[in-house]
């Protein structure tokens, strides 16, 4: 197996596009990633995406995508798995070069979400769950999370506002990030008076429904210097999975997909998780974010909101979480969010994360969440030297 | 192919005018708050204060008539014989198929020998009907045609909308410059396919793009509509008196109006939306019906509707000295206005037949 390293990164900002297609929006990652690697061909596309034929209408996005940005011919498909769709395009990528099949890699993560009504993008997304046991019985995908959310309040004694530090962190970050949706702060107290979305869950500790692309450009390790001054070696790479349902699940308060997927990256890369730097954490509602942060071992059980309230997710904390805003404040434009975990961990390597640099960040973490946490797909990234 | 922002501004071959003018509002009022309290408990802002409610003997047909005999009274002794078209705008037309404008031009005495058609744009259906007028007019085909922009407005129990979707309208004669009480300058319009807000066939409520019917939607059309008519017609906000944009909530016009470069005290008098709410058709109609109900002589207003779909209509006109003595002809909409029973939820819903067996 061959190391793999990332050599170019693009991404659009995150928003309401209604005046780009998916294509357009497609092809703008794509080609800032394309451009930023020095390179342009590519063995293979992968196009990371959920929703494309509930919401535009469009499915056989990888041919799709490939001829729209010159690339006719390339091999090129689509890779699904529901809200996790761009790592697992990312992980596709992975193994190709890693295998010895493809030596250059495109990976885009793509999704338009805005150009329909509320109540059809809700169905849709109701999509990554249990169809015949979940969404059968009309739970959206809020109501799963706020499912979680009361239920975590129930066990551990926390109260709704104990979330708050999560969208404040995240703001706050997307704040210095030109490519996130919303670039405002928010504060504890207007987190309180958010409007209510679906008890517990209120509208801060929502992502949002955007439109947006981001793009990665994978090569060998060993031929990345003659493409980026600057590479970012993929240390670990890795899918874990779970039952769809909550109700399927051993402990609905333990995400083992996330638990295994975290635990596979890290024998991989060879670390654990005191060696991170930073995490880009799926924090689609909050509940998401405390899961995720036990789920990885960076917290016990019932404590993952504990690290948030003590300040340790700041970006000069133990931890920095969602360090370019996360799904909360950059957006969650849900097929693409995996690629823009994975490129704003790259500018971190990188040092390019100007404001909201990670002081001598050396080893990155990523990880994508599909469903409630039945597809978790966690990528390891490491500063080449 | 022609460069569009070239395109002159619309105007007839003689000059037109508005003969006569006249509002109508049901009496009933819903405060906002009580769509609150049905709906969120009570909790969060609302659009505007209250809106009109058409009582259970009021349709289109019915308030189009009062708001048309309205015009004929303050139009100098026509005769409705010669009202040579009956033409009203509105989303809510009582039949599907068979006109509300004959039964209208029949009330009134306007037939036989007269066009009659019901216009549908959305809220700018009214201003479209007003832009034939003006034409028909204008080209020499009739003396006189009256254009209707009515509405018993549709919103889905418990959608934003229902805020706001109120009862109410105006009605507009047409006829030469020299008979007028306002002078039309001309008039541009804006129109794309831009689908913010819609109802199909055999559905009770309309549906909309949320955010969607704000900045490409409203904003686009209203601001290029006023923008390419004031460029026409070598027109700044300053030179106008009064102006009236489409007014689905407060917020909206208020911003549209900024955004031009007009003043609040410029939108004022024609600003009714917090107390009748939104009149679709009736919209911008009938905030013109209350500036010129008080506008002097010499003044210039621009009305700028808009629709949904996509498009505005932009309209300068210039008040004449016959203003004076014809404003008191009619009630007034502020008449109309003041002329309010508040009702409470659960009316309401009976008289907008919101309870179906």
């Amino acid at each position: 197996m061959r190391d793999v390293a990332i050599i170019g990164v693009g991404q659009t900002k995150v928003g309401e596009h209604w005046d780009i297609s998916l294509r357009h929006l497609a092809l703008e990652a794509l080609q800032a990633g394309m451009a930023d690697a020095g390179v342009t061909r590519a063995d293979v596309l992968y196009v990371g995406n959920m929703l494309s034929g509930e919401l535009v209408g469009q499915e056989h996005l990888g041919a799709l995508v490939a001829d729209f940005a010159g690339l006719r011919g390339t091999e090129a498909l689509k890779i699904e798995a529901a809200c996790a769709s761009g790592a697992a395009a990312l992980r596709m990528g992975f193994v190709a070069v890693a295998g010895g099949l493809a030596n250059i890699v495109v990976v885009v993560g793509v999704e338009k979400m805005t150009d329909t009504l509320g109540p059809d993008t809700t169905t849709a997304l109701a999509m990554a769950a249990d169809g015949d046991y979940e969404a059968a019985q009309g739970v959206s995908f809020v109501a799963i999370n706020a499912l979680l959310m009361r239920r975590y309040m129930h066990e551990y004694g926390y109260s709704h506002q104990d979330f708050y530090p999560f969208a404040v962190n995240a703001h706050r970050n997307g704040m210095n990030n030109p490519y996130a949706m919303f670039q405002f702060p928010v504060t504890a107290e207007r987190f309180a008076r958010a409007k209510m979305i679906c008890d517990p869950i209120n509208l801060l500790d929502s992502s949002p429904i955007c439109d947006g692309a981001a793009a990665v450009v994978l090569a060998p390790a060993d031929a990345a210097r003659a493409f980026s001054a600057a590479p970012v070696r993929i240390a670990g790479s890795a899918v874990g999975t779970d039952a769809l349902a909550l109700h399927d699940r051993r402990d609905p308060l333990v995400l083992d997909g996330a638990a295994l997927s975290t635990r596979r990256a890290y024998e991989q890369a060879g670390v654990g998780p005191e060696d991170i730097d930073l995490f880009e954490l799926h924090d689609a509602f909050s509940i998401m974010a405390a899961l995720s942060l036990e789920a990885a071992g960076f917290a016990d059980r019932g404590q993952g909101l504990r690290l948030a309230l003590d300040g340790d997710i700041a970006i000069d904390g133990r931890l920095p979480v969602t360090t370019m805003g996360g799904l909360k404040s950059r957006g969650h434009p849900v097929g693409a969010t995996g690629v823009y975990q994975v490129v704003e961990v790259v500018q971190q390597l990188r040092g390019l994360a100007g404001a909201n640099q990670v002081p001598d960040a050396r080893l990155g973490m990523a990880q994508n969440i599909g469903g409630s946490g039945a597809t978790v797909i966690t990528h390891i990234l490491e500063r080449m030297e | 192919m022609t460069n569009s922002n070239q395109l002159p501004v619309l105007k007839p071959d003689r000059e037109v005018g508005i003969i006569g003018y006249g509002a109508y509002v049901p009496r009933y009022r819903l405060p906002a708050a009580e769509v609150a309290r049905i709906w969120t408990g009570g909790q969060g802002g609302t659009p505007v204060r209250e809106k009109s409610v058409p009582g259970l003997d009021e349709d289109v047909v019915t308030m189009s008539v009062e708001a048309a005999r309205n015009a004929l009274a303050r139009a100098d002794g026509v005769d409705p014989a010669l009202i040579r078209a009956v033409w009203v705008g509105s989303e809510s037309h009582p039949y599907a198929v068979k006109p509300t404008s004959t039964i209208v031009a029949e009330a009134i005495g306007a037939t036989p020998h007269t066009q009659g058609g019901d216009w549908e744009f959305a809220c700018k259906a009214g201003s479209e009907a007003f832009q034939a007028a003006i034409g028909f007019v204008g080209s020499g085909m009739a003396r006189y045609a009256l254009a209707i922009g009515m509405d018993t407005a549709q919103a889905q129990p418990g959608d934003a909308l229902e805020y706001t979707a109120s009862a109410g309208g105006g009605a507009y004669l047409v006829g030469p410059a020299e008979e007028a009480l306002a002078v039309v300058e001309g008039s541009l319009s804006y129109v794309t396919d831009t689908p913010d807000f819609w109802r199909r066939a055999y559905q009770h409520y309309p549906s909309h793009g949320g955010r969607f019917t704000g900045q490409p939607a409203y904003f686009k059309h209203v601001v290029a509509a006023a923008r390419g008519l004031m460029d026409g017609l070598g027109t700044e906000p300053s030179d106008y008196a009064h102006a009236i944009f489409h007014q689905p909530n407060l917020k909206f016009p208020q911003t549209v109006a900024r955004q031009l470069g007009f003043t609040p005290a410029q939108i004022d008098a024609g600003l009714l939306v917090d107390e009748i709410g939104n009149t679709y058709a009736g919209s911008s109609l009938i905030g013109l019906t209350a500036v010129l109900d008080v506008a002097a002589p010499g003044e210039r207003v621009l009305l700028v509707s808009y629709g949904s779909g996509a498009g505005s209509d932009a309209i300068s006109l210039r008040v004449t000295d016959g203003i004076v003595e014809r404003q008191r002809r009619a009630p007034m909409t502020r008449d109309y206005i003041a002329r309010r029973v508040v009702i409470d939820y659960a009316t309401y819903a009976r008289f907008t037949r919101a309870l179906r067996a």
